[in-house]
């Protein structure tokens, strides 16, 4: 759905550089295409420079160097309420002083639309978020999901090709934030807009996005689909910053074909697929997710090398089991097993042998 | 647990009770009586202060500006036989023969003086007529009317005896009525009072009109720098707002004086503006010593009262809101106009109110820099009660005052209402 106009370029960064005080950069050379009706998600620690990136295209801060194009159209010097850009705020900024309704017109009144327009446009936007109701209400009278809809009606109701949201669902509580995630979800698929979502919650963003950036320290780390980025990280960051993995320290001992042996610090041999090493001999973090973690040999495939574990921890926590192993010296090596019929319950104490498929396991840079 | 929540619910006339049987709402009282009685103590103090310092002289002034009993308490045969007539009545015998005994009644206790100040505030020259006449007092003998008119043939003028009629009261309105420019002639009736005496309404005017001024003045200089204030950094906001608070902790008279000094017609802003060739020596500018001299101190004084609620009030202003409104497709003009003015206009309203009502009661400021034609009521109320000593007059003028500013108050609750007043 996406790849087909992925090269269109909508919204284009190009070595967008930001620099607050004159010293330091907090944006370094972005560089970043998002096409026609993608959902793209920056995701990132505090400080990260995601927000920064918004800020930039919503037209609020100034780009210190490199170009922004929207829609082919260089946009650096226009100013924000020029750039036809819908936006919800993490605070909802929803105007106090006026109505639910009052706060839908206000886009359209500044924009010169007749009042029967507006009337229809307004009712429309609210019926989307099924708000339809709340009308007359202040925003000081809504629940917090309730004027976070208010918040998204508002920046769709003058139809905008391109929306940002700024951690948008950060006040609400975990439960209405996933109800609303769908809801986002939907409307983006419905309208066809182009969105661009700033969060510091993976999980909001892998369970959202066309495709999600990776900020860290100013740089996209890695840009790619949601099932990419958990399954396949480029770089020890993105690994550790999205979901739980475990990381095993080593160096490279064989690499051909695609794979590549890895000799732990304490001896052992391990399977690895090679993702930022190419030579032997090279200092390397193997990266493995909990659940691609497999302690029955049966299930392994046959050249697998496996390595000795003991169980220190086993948390039951309903529909999958937590073990915590000593791997390698290392007591923080967790696998998570399905709580399926039969599933074994492993015991404190016990020695296993554990192994995995050797392109589950990334050899990616060292930190 | 299930008894009990009967017990609670089972009660006949339908009230909870508690555990042992009292009504609940008893139980609550009584729990939460001590706690009252201690919060009362503890406002006590205060309120009898307001009361002694704040009630009582108000209620003393507003008596004050309808009764004076400067006339009636010292001449009672006089006051009782105006009350006899008719008002228009021509003075018969009966009338000069009261006033000659009440005159010698109050050449006795030496309050003919009091009695003619009272005569005076409504007919200017008549204290020395009754202050002569009461030093002869003692040899009058019938027949008084000829004796008295052989004494001072002004007695005869029917507009003394008019105008004594009306102080015979001991309460009048004459007061407020000459506090806004009216006063009654001999038949009683409600008349303009004489031009050389129409001043208080034109002042009156004058007050509520530089005071209005100098409140958009205050608004103008104080909005953007209470919006710094409230969008700086924390340190250099510290510092901006020492500098605004500054004026606090500065004597007024200095500040007021300092004034004189940049002002005046020697003055740095005039040397400076002559040295610069920009007007002439002999075109020097009178800026101290009228309306412009008070409008110019009176804003530089009042503007913190102005700064400091509209700070208050725009400090918990996110910049998203204004951030929203441009994102929305607002300019930046339209998203000031409709989005961050009106969330301020609690603060507006506070501190417009606040330099206002500071404003109309100022006194000090135009008394030392105004000049003549800088004069406020505040002045004349002084004057009042300082020099002519008409306290009555002074407490008139200060009640019409109070009724001005509290219809305003009134106006600006109706309008913006008082729960939109945000103070700080």
């Amino acid at each position: 759905m996406v790849s087909s106009t992925r090269n269109d370029g909508f919204v284009v960064f190009e070595h967008v550089q930001k620099s607050y005080d004159g010293e330091s950069l907090v944006v370094k050379d972005l560089n970043l295409a998002i096409s026609k009706g993608e959902f793209l998600t920056m995701l990132g620690p505090s400080g990260s420079g995601k927000t920064t990136c918004l800020m930039m295209l919503a037209g609020f801060e100034t780009a210190t160097h490199g170009e922004i194009r929207l829609d082919g159209r260089p946009i650096n010097s226009v100013p924000p309420h020029k750039r036809g850009i819908g936006m919800v705020f993490q605070n909802y900024a929803l105007f106090p002083h006026m109505t639910v309704g009052e706060n839908l017109s206000f886009p359209l009144e500044v924009r010169g639309i007749g009042k029967a327009d507006r009337e229809q446009k307004i009712r429309r936007a609210l019926d989307m978020v099924q708000m339809g109701a709340f009308a007359n209400r202040r925003p000081a009278q809504l629940s917090g999901g309730q004027q976070q809809r208010i918040a998204l009606a508002r920046a769709l109701v003058f139809d905008p090709k391109l929306v940002l949201m700024d951690e948008p669902l950060g006040a609400l509580d975990k439960q209405l934030r996933e109800h609303m995630q769908f809801e986002i979800k939907h409307l983006h698929e419905t309208l066809g807009i182009t969105v661009v979502y700033v969060t510091h919650d993976q999980g909001e963003a892998l369970t959202m996005s066309d495709r999600i950036a990776v900020f860290n320290d100013g740089r996209i780390q890695q840009l790619a689909p949601p099932s990419d980025l958990y399954e396949r990280p480029q770089n020890s960051f993105v690994a550790g910053f999205i979901g739980e993995n475990n990381k095993l320290p080593g160096t490279v001992e064989e690499i051909a074909e695609g794979r590549a042996l890895v000799r732990l610090a304490t001896g052992e041999l391990i399977d690895a697929t090679p993702v930022n090493v190419s030579r032997q001999g090279q200092k390397t973090l193997v990266s493995i997710r909990p659940e691609r973690v497999e302690f029955k040999p049966e299930m392994l495939p046959p050249n697998a090398h496996l390595i000795d574990a003991e169980v220190m921890e086993f948390i039951y926590m309903g529909d999958i089991f937590r073990t915590r192993l000593k791997v390698a010296g290392s007591e923080e090596f967790v696998i998570k097993s399905r709580n399926t019929l039969g599933q074994r319950m492993l015991e404190p104490g016990e020695k296993i042998r554990i192994g995995w498929a050797p392109q589950d396991a990334r050899a990616l840079d060292p930190l | 647990m299930a008894d009990a929540t009967a017990d609670l619910a089972a009660e006949p006339t339908g009230r909870l009770t508690t555990a042992d049987g009292r009504p609940l709402k008893t139980a609550l009282a009584r729990a939460q009586a001590r706690a009252r009685r201690r919060a009362f103590l503890l406002v006590l103090p205060l309120l009898l202060f307001i009361l002694v310092t704040f009630i009582v002289p108000i209620g003393q002034m507003l008596h004050r500006s309808i009764h004076n009993d400067g006339f009636s308490a010292n001449m009672p045969l006089l006051s009782q036989w105006f009350a006899r007539t008719e008002p228009g009545t021509a003075p018969d015998e009966a009338a000069y023969a009261a006033l000659a005994a009440d005159l010698q009644a109050a050449a006795k206790a030496k309050t003919v003086g009091v009695v003619g100040t009272r005569v005076n505030y409504e007919m200017p020259g008549t204290r020395s007529l009754f202050t002569s006449t009461g030093r002869k007092a003692r040899g009058f003998e019938p027949p008084y009317r000829e004796a008295i008119l052989q004494a001072d043939p002004k007695w005869a003028d029917p507009t003394l005896w008019g105008t004594m009629r009306q102080v015979s009261q001991a309460y009048s309105p004459n007061f407020f009525l000459a506090a806004v420019d009216l006063a009654r002639d001999n038949e009683g009736n409600i008349v303009q009072a004489p031009p050389e005496r129409r001043v208080y309404l034109m002042l009156f005017q004058r007050t509520f009109l530089i005071a209005g001024l100098i409140t958009v003045l205050c608004l103008l200089l104080g909005f953007p720098v209470a919006h710094l204030l409230a969008t700086l950094p924390l340190r250099a906001s510290n510092l901006l707002m020492i500098l605004v608070l500054l004026p606090f902790w500065t004597s007024l008279l200095v500040r007021t004086t300092s004034w004189i000094v940049l002002l005046q017609g020697q003055g740095v802003v005039n040397n400076t503006l002559v040295a610069t060739g920009l007007i002439t020596d002999q075109n020097r500018m009178q800026m101290i010593y009228n309306q412009t001299g008070t409008i110019i101190a009176m804003t530089h004084i009042l503007l913190p009262f102005m700064i400091l609620p509209l700070y208050s009030v725009m400090r918990p202003i996110p910049p998203t809101y204004v951030r929203a409104a441009r994102s929305l497709g607002a300019s930046s003009w339209t998203a000031f106009r409709r989005v961050y003015l009106p969330q301020t206009l609690p603060g507006i309203g506070a501190g417009a109110l606040l330099v206002f009502i500071l404003g109309v009661g100022y006194y000090i400021t135009p008394a030392l820099v105004g000049g003549a034609s800088g004069q406020l009521i505040s002045n004349l109320i002084a004057f009042h009660m300082q020099d002519s000593l008409n306290w009555s007059l002074a407490a008139a003028l200060a009640a019409v005052l109070l009724g001005l500013v509290l219809i305003l108050y009134w106006l600006y609750d109706r309008l913006v209402g008082i729960d939109n007043l945000k103070l700080g």
